[in-house]
């Protein structure tokens, strides 16, 4: 129970509420937790757990794991 | 052409000393036991599975107790693998056989809908799991919940049980559970950095575990040991400070127990005052202590030969066995009927053993 899903929001159901497509299945997903719906959601990530939205998923940070796995590697 | 896998596989083998990394997150356990990374990585890296499973470590009282409110006509609404679950009463899944209404749920959002559309019933909300689950239950009594709706409360905070598992010398540095880090931010494993092991915040790609294991292992050679963020598309250093805001207006910090390890302080949470009329405990006082009497009385007649006290699981929890060396594993007891915990939850470590490994032959 304790695992959390990325899903992508598609729409804004309410203020707090919001769908989510998570591997082509479409949820209900609750945003109180990162501050609430509004359109500037749509299309961004959302880590999924028990029904709420936890954290967005930032996509400029894969950047900062491939800098993470470059500074390892270089060390072999 | 090799894989990024394959190239930190190899870096970690070439790199490779006596090592104990322990993770606190189940889901770790079964990105190592599905990817079969400790067969993979060298023998001298152990990679340890601690108490990260949110079922496992509820306590058998909360079960009894969620048992007995079932039993006197309230409606009970809990996460699927909770259901399955032994307490010293059987499992909630046995009450809902002996016809008690007992119904699983996926967020609480589902079990405040059953109190609004069942407005004459008592319903009760089994509220588990770490600081990822914690929040969205504050938002919810923030929100406002219906009067006929209660949540008996068994969340515990992780940093606190990392600090006793460090008092225990097996533990080299730590894989940081990245779902509860995106709620508390890497802060707060500094102290237990500072004491010496290396913290590693890590996701749950293959990928993502063994880099964990190799910036760990960086640590160690170089002599240090921080806290580093090996999952930076979901955690960064301050975490979700809204959602923990919410989880500190409705909660307080208290001591907790933690099956199979003991009462840890100030790792678990209660309702601040303002909320107690929905605390399950405080508003069914009585089936609670008439619950606690009757554990005293059945534990001072035990001759401690049931299974249940047989089940290694509060070894398993903390590292000091591996389910292999459970009698009990893969024979009496299996997915399909579990003696204790970790053989119940898609988190448990004797669960994903059974899964992964054993099925497999590994
Ligand atoms: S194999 Fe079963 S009985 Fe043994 S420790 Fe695991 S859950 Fe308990």
């Amino acid at each position: 129970m304790c695992i959390a899903i990325p899903g992508k929001i598609t729409s804004i159901l309410n203020e707090n509420t919001a769908t989510v497509d998570i591997g082509g299945i479409k949820r209900k997903v609750n945003l109180d937790l990162i501050g609430g719906a509004d359109s500037s959601l749509i299309g961004r990530y959302a880590l999924v757990h028990v029904g709420y939205a936890i954290s967005l998923v930032s996509d400029e940070e894969s950047e900062e794991i491939l800098k993470l796995l470059r500074d390892v590697m270089d060390l072999s | 052409m090799e894989s990024i896998e394959q190239k930190l596989i190899s870096r970690i083998n070439e790199h490779a000393t006596p090592l104990r990394i322990m993770h606190v997150c189940g889901t770790h356990e079964r990105t190592i036991s599905k990817y079969a990374i400790r067969d993979v990585i060298s023998e001298d890296i152990q990679l340890l599975s601690g108490p990260g499973c949110p079922v496992c470590v509820t306590p058998a009282e909360d079960i009894d107790f969620a048992i007995a409110l079932a039993r006197s006509g309230k409606v009970i609404t809990s996460f699927g693998d909770m259901m399955r679950v032994p307490g010293t009463l059987g499992s909630l899944f046995d009450a809902r056989s002996e016809g008690c209404d007992v119904r699983m749920v996926y967020s609480i959002d589902d079990a405040i809908r059953i109190a609004e559309d069942n407005p004459t019933q008592e319903i009760v909300f089994f509220g588990i799991g770490f600081e990822t689950t914690a929040p969205s239950n504050a938002a919810a009594l923030l929100r406002g919940v219906p009067e006929n709706f209660s949540i008996l409360i068994s969340h515990k905070l992780m940093p606190p049980a990392m600090e006793i598992l460090t008092q225990d010398t097996i533990v080299d540095g730590f894989l940081a559970p990245g779902h509860v880090s995106t709620i508390i931010g890497t802060e707060p494993y500094e102290p237990i950095s500072k004491k010496g092991f290396p913290i590693v915040v890590t996701g749950f790609e293959a990928l993502d575990v063994l880099l964990g294991i190799a910036m760990i292992q960086n640590q160690i050679e170089s002599g240090s040991s921080s806290v580093e963020n090996a999952y930076p598309r979901a955690v960064n250093a301050e975490g979700n400070i809204k959602a923990r805001e919410m989880m500190y207006q409705v909660f307080k910090q208290t001591d907790s127990e933690w099956r199979g390890i003991g009462i840890i302080e100030n790792s678990g949470i209660a309702l601040r005052t303002e909320f107690e009329q929905f605390d399950a405990s405080n508003i069914h006082a009585e089936i609670y202590e008439k619950v606690l009497h009757d554990r005293k009385v059945s534990e001072n007649d035990s001759d401690g030969t049931s299974l249940y006290e047989e089940c290694m699981c509060a070894e398993i929890l903390t590292a000091r066995a591996q389910p292999s060396q459970c009698p009990f594993f893969a024979g009496r007891c299996s997915p399909e009927d579990p003696v204790g915990p970790c053989m119940v939850s898609l988190e448990g470590t004797c669960y994903n053993w059974y899964k992964y490994r054993h099925t497999k032959g590994i």
